[in-house]
């Protein structure tokens, strides 16, 4: 196993409604689907943003399309329209997601 | 076999004015029955432009639509392809009469535009007649006055149009999978209650209605996601079927990709609950979506769910805010990390000693700033290596004009009072918008459609 970030083994986007936001997390290659659902948890994700306020985080699984969607909530201090983050949107965060860090066989690390 | 095409040409207010011509050309090219549309809204926008009509009585509508009408409404008239758009934005009316005058310039004076009104709520939302979506439960505007509101209306109005012969439709508020739903709607004949259907118009919609973004746009990831000749994305195109096929594939001759990571990326951006996306004419379920690849630039998409429409639309409502100031310096070079924070604290303690009325921010652009909190948590724990240049930025919200101005003029005041090698300022004042979701029940918001020719229009 070799310790690896997620942008190594996965990609994402974030999008945002109000101030909720969402990341889907998509793994490059199938068998890591069930290695990124057990490691890359709610409560992982929501420790990831707690330095800004975050509250709750659900993940939605999706198998038949081999992809996580993430939801957290009270994220974006204050949303598009009031936040006094040069990203009101949010939209960069589905890099901080891929910054997390996995276990993963070193075998399933090519793209 | 019955086919139809939906292509999208652009996804936000901003976007690529040059994409739309090679979506028209190809749709042209397949000889298939086809419609063009434009999604130019988003929340931010529609309270921008209701500030901007206030100021001109006939501004208020995207202000990029001749720029993205022009090179393509005689050629769309031509091939007999409807374009569709929220481009009305805050003033449909405005938005039709500069579609006439394009009309006329270029010779088409019986170029027929539909006109579609009735999402404009202000007066309910004035009224205290609606109810706050449970989302913004807590949201308390206070004294903020209310600048608008706009219902996210349906496909229905926007079929009304095409059913009355419209060449181009202007809308304002509709909902973005509407601009989908209501040609397929159209060319199809679907009931308002085949929720199968309207499903794959749904999810037409949302894969579409980002432009680029299906088709390589905010995907491409140099050495990990890369994709052809991203200078010239090509915007995307939706084959559907009367049998419910879905393809989504996009112009020819043009850069990006279409395969199964770019429409993953997009069917799941900005969708909370997979089972649950809410559309005025149907609640969409991906739940049981699967994808396949089909060609190049092909991913069919199967397995798509409808459920009943809700009774009520949503709906936003803008006031006006408070006031953002903002100002920038840079450091650079040997020490510029902790030349950059001690500028961070010392600004800090400037709103203190002025005594402004502020709330703000400092970021430390180069070490943290997009990722961080208002209170600087990434930049303040930061022990990595020093950054060769720092942005130094700091934002405040002020309830008056004056206090953000002055807050912002001391990062100004850094130029001579800042630590050594300190350049580069810039600083802005720009007045803020807060929204807030509300319900209504859809029989509430009575929309209508008329389609008139562009020379009854400026008559």
């Amino acid at each position: 196993m070799i310790e690896v970030p997620l942008h190594e083994v996965a990609h994402s986007r974030a999008g945002d409604k109000g101030n909720r936001l969402n990341m889907s997390l998509i793994p490059y290659r199938p068998e890591l689907y069930p290695i990124l659902a057990q490691q890359v948890t709610e409560a992982r994700v929501l420790a990831l943003f707690r330095h800004r306020g975050a509250t709750a985080c659900v993940r939605h699984d999706l198998p038949l399309i081999n992809a996580f969607n993430f939801v957290v909530d009270e994220v974006l201090e204050g949303g598009v329209n009031g936040s006094l983050n040069l990203d009101g949107h949010g939209k960069t965060n589905s890099f901080r997601l891929l910054a997390l860090t996995v276990l993963v066989p070193e075998e399933l690390l090519s793209r | 076999m019955n086919r139809f095409l939906v292509g999208n040409g652009a996804g936000f207010s901003g976007d690529r004015v040059d994409a739309p011509l090679p979506v028209l050309r190809t749709l042209i090219a397949s000889g298939l029955p086809a419609a063009l549309f434009f999604e130019t809204l988003g929340e931010r926008t529609v309270a921008l432009a209701h500030l901007e009509r206030r100021r001109d009585p006939e501004a208020g509508y995207e202000p990029m639509l001749e720029r993205l009408l022009e090179p393509i409404l005689a050629l769309a008239k031509q091939h007999g392809i409807p374009l569709l758009g929220n481009w009305g934005a805050a003033n449909p009316p405005a938005a039709a009469r500069a579609v006439a005058r394009l009309a006329m310039a270029q010779g088409m004076p019986d170029l027929r535009i539909a006109l579609v009104e009735g999402d404009d709520v202000t007066g309910l939302v004035a009224g205290g007649q609606l109810p706050v979506h449970e989302a913004d439960a807590g949201l308390d505007m206070g004294a903020w006055n209310l600048i608008a509101a706009n219902a996210y209306i349906g496909a229905e109005p926007l079929i009304e149009a095409l059913t009355q012969g419209a060449d181009v439709v202007v809308a304002g508020r509709t909902s973005d999978p509407a601009l989908a739903i209501a040609p397929l709607a159209h060319h199809f004949g679907w009931r308002a209650d085949d929720w199968e259907k309207l499903a794959l118009g749904a999810a037409t919609g949302h894969l579409l209605e980002c432009g680029s973004q299906v088709t390589g746009g905010v995907f491409w990831d140099p050495g990990f996601k890369d994709i052809p000749d991203p200078a010239n994305i090509g915007f995307p195109i939706a084959e559907v079927t009367a049998e419910g096929g879905l393809v989504i594939t996009k112009a020819a001759e043009t850069g990006g990709l279409v395969e199964l990571r770019t429409v993953k990326e997009q069917l799941l951006y900005e969708l909370h609950d997979p089972a649950h996306y809410i559309t005025p004419d149907v609640v969409l379920d991906i739940t049981r979506c699967t994808l396949e690849q089909v060609g190049q630039d092909r991913v069919a998409v199967h397995g798509l769910r409808g459920h009943p429409r809700p009774d009520t639309l949503k709906v936003t409502a803008s006031f006006e805010g408070s006031w953002l100031g903002e100002g920038e310096v840079s450091v650079a070079g040997p020490n510029a990390l902790a030349r950059a924070r001690a500028t961070a604290d010392v600004l800090l303690e400037r709103m203190k000693i002025r005594g402004l009325d502020v709330r703000a921010r400092v970021d430390l652009i180069g070490v943290a700033s997009v990722h961080d909190s208002d209170d600087g948590a990434l930049w303040r724990g930061y022990d990595g290596p020093e950054p060769p240049e720092i942005r130094i930025r700091l934002a405040v919200e002020a309830r008056t004009r004056d206090d953000a101005d002055q807050a912002a003029r001391e990062v100004l005041a850094m130029l001579c009072c800042g630590t050594a090698g300190t350049g580069g300022a810039r600083w802005r004042v720009t007045p803020r918008i807060l929204t807030r979701s509300h319900l209504v029940l859809r029989e509430h918001v009575p929309v209508t459609a008329s389609v008139r020719t562009a020379r009854e229009i400026l008559a």
